[in-house]
């Protein structure tokens, strides 16, 4: 991997980062009303002297351009602006919040794309295979079930039937003042359901995936050699045709990253998980839009930066790549 | 009598247009055909189910939390305020599918005309389109149709606009890839050599040959666009005057463990409407392709 592709997909990103900032601040403008009582929320409260000091902040009374310079400069100053319901600056409350969701949404990615392969391998080992059968009919029903629902079907289940997982929030309160060592296993029981239920849909997609793009490669000459030289099956499957057919799920792992972002919010919703999805809807249902706009430029951050790590894992997975700019 | 018998042409051989051949492979394929029925049934449920059971959804008509089963008159229960399921999955319904009808035709209409002015002209247009649709990749989509039914207050109208606007890329994408493998083909040039103009070209020549794994996407947006819906009205970003599924659950959220029945029957509304749509799109994809038929 070479330098200076790092360096231009950095700066590419960067550009990225900021038509985002400029899209925030043309979503604001866009919304009905005084700017600075939108920023302020549409609680009501707002007296005459916050707007004025809002419209001192944000320049709202100096030309568009100069609005968008003072904007973007802010942003890039780490202000966000402050959020009026919820008392603080929104930079404080997304650095609250933004860990756990990123907890949740890596465990999701890393459950799905682990359980998916595996099963996906298993069934293009017989292409015509009960396995096969299954992987198909599961996709097809993971593609078809909102994840909002599943999450509250497992809440039901797991909460009245089999009470083995807790159904809400991150931490037991009666565990607070325990050990960290306690306190990392008690997350990690939170997890447990909201990760899953985030990663059965994706789950199902890499099955389906890995199950199409193994039965391709495992059609290729240097699989027959393989054979030929009597390597065992889970070292043909796993190792010459996996590495192979693995560049297909790495790419749509990358590409789905944003989904799963969307996917979070629900859940942290159903989970009442302390994430970033959980303050969107909260921030939404109270259009405190600098809440909103933050948690948009977060998110969309995040899937930036996922897109880099994509990139650059399949230039280390494909060694055909590594040449090119 | 006989001799008009023999005097007719013999029957001429006619290739069986690419159409009515998918269509006679989309017939044998039992999941699609299963698939159509559902979803028959479902449209004419929400269309159609009213008439038969008419019920206003928002009135409240019975004790709440009333089990499913134990008075006729409602058959599958009350929710947490006493207002009847089945009335609310009767005309629940009907916003859940159009908008995912116009939230789909919307992303088909935006995606298929960046991918195609993209794919077909190349160059520096290609560049400018295609990092507009990367910068939309960027944004999570949900996160950001949240942000535009707020700020453009809900209807159905703006939800489906919203849903639409965030869905596209993967269309415009997906137009492109085609484009760019059909515009080199003889036919094509062909047509530029008879002085056939640029929109001509990309409208009536290279579009309808696009046209098969466009509509098999289509299919799939539908699904995901009713997803979308039902996510947006379960967060309560849904136009507050229109019962839809998605609303149902978000409303009763809180007393799922008092009563299940409020939320499941709604969720299994969106579920196998969503799977008949899946079913038909692989179908259509079976369908349109050749490759995949002697499997």
């Amino acid at each position: 991997m070479t330098a200076s592709f790092l360096i231009r997909r950095i700066g590419y990103g960067l550009l990225l980062m900021l038509g985002v900032v400029v899209l925030n601040f043309l979503l604001i403008r866009l919304a009905p009303g005084d700017p600075a009582v939108v920023i302020a929320g549409e609680m009501g409260g707002a007296t005459e002297e916050m707007l004025e000091s809002i419209r001192e902040e944000y320049g709202l009374n100096k030309p568009l351009v100069v609005q968008l310079g003072i904007y973007v400069g802010n942003v890039l100053t780490g202000n966000l602006g402050d959020s009026f319901f919820f008392n603080q600056p929104v930079a404080t409350l997304i650095a609250q919040r933004i860990l756990p969701t990123i907890l949740l949404v890596v465990t999701a990615q890393v459950l799905s794309i682990a359980i998916g392969v595996f099963l996906g391998v298993i069934a293009a080992r017989k292409p015509n295979g009960v396995m096969s059968a299954f992987v198909s009919v599961f996709a097809t029903i993971g593609y078809a079930v909102p994840v909002f629902w599943t999450g509250i079907m497992l809440i039901i289940l797991f909460a009245s039937v089999l009470p083995i997982f807790p159904v809400e929030g991150m931490q037991s309160v009666k565990l607070r003042d325990a050990g960290v060592f306690v306190q990392i296993l008690d997350i990690l029981h939170h997890l447990i359901l909201p990760a899953f239920t985030l990663a059965i849909i994706y789950l199902a997609q890499y099955a389906r995936l890995s199950r199409a793009s193994m039965l391709e490669v495992l059609g290729s000459d240097y699989i027959r050699t393989a054979k030929a030289k009597g390597a065992s099956q889970r070292s043909i499957l796993f190792k010459h045709a996996l590495r192979n057919a693995a560049l297909p799920i790495l790419t749509v792992a990358g590409l789905q990253f944003g989904n799963l972002i969307s996917g979070a919010l629900l859940v942290e919703t159903v989970f009442n998980w302390p994430g970033m999805g959980r303050l969107a809807f909260d921030s939404i249902l109270r259009r405190d839009y600098p809440t909103i706009m933050g948690v948009l430029f977060f998110a969309s951050a995040m899937v930036v930066i996922a897109n880099i790590l994509t990139d650059m894992s399949y230039r280390l997975a494909d060694p055909r790549l590594r040449g090119k700019g | 009598m006989s001799d008009e018998t023999t005097l007719q042409q013999p029957t001429e051989y006619q290739a069986e247009s690419p159409a009515l051949e998918a269509w006679r492979m989309f017939r044998r394929n039992i999941p699609a055909l299963v698939g159509v029925a559902l979803l028959t049934v479902i449209v004419l449920a929400t269309l159609y189910g009213t008439f038969i059971y008419s019920g206003d959804p928002f009135e409240i008509v019975w004790a709440p939390h009333e089990p499913p089963g134990m008075t006729p008159e409602f058959p599958l229960g009350t929710d947490y305020l006493g207002r009847d399921i089945i009335a609310g999955m009767l005309t629940g319904g009907g916003p859940t599918l159009a908008v995912g009808a116009v939230a789909a035709a919307i992303t088909m209409v935006i995606g298929i005309a960046m991918g195609a002015l993209a794919g077909y002209y190349g160059g520096w247009v290609d560049n400018l389109l295609m990092r507009v649709t990367e910068f939309f990749q960027v944004l999570p989509a949900l996160l950001f149709a949240m942000v535009l039914v707020t700020l453009l207050s809900p209807s159905l109208f703006t939800i489906a606009f919203a849903i639409g606007v965030v869905s596209w890329p993967q269309t415009a994408r997906l137009t492109r890839a085609e484009f760019l493998k059909i515009k080199n083909l003889e036919y094509v040039t062909a047509a530029r050599a008879i002085g056939a103009r640029d929109k001509r070209i990309i409208w009536t020549v290279i579009l309808p040959n696009a046209l098969p794994p466009l509509i098999v996407s289509a299919t799939l947006t539908i699904g995901v666009a009713i997803l979308f819906e039902a996510g947006l009205s379960f967060l309560g970003l849904g136009d507050p005057n229109v019962m839809s599924w998605g609303l149902m659950i978000g409303a009763n959220r809180e007393y799922i463990l008092d009563a299940w029945w409020p939320v499941t029957f709604p969720g299994l509304a969106i579920f196998f409407t969503v799977f008949a749509v899946s079913l038909i799109g692989d179908g259509l994809n079976d369908a349109f392709n050749p490759k995949l038929r002697e499997r």
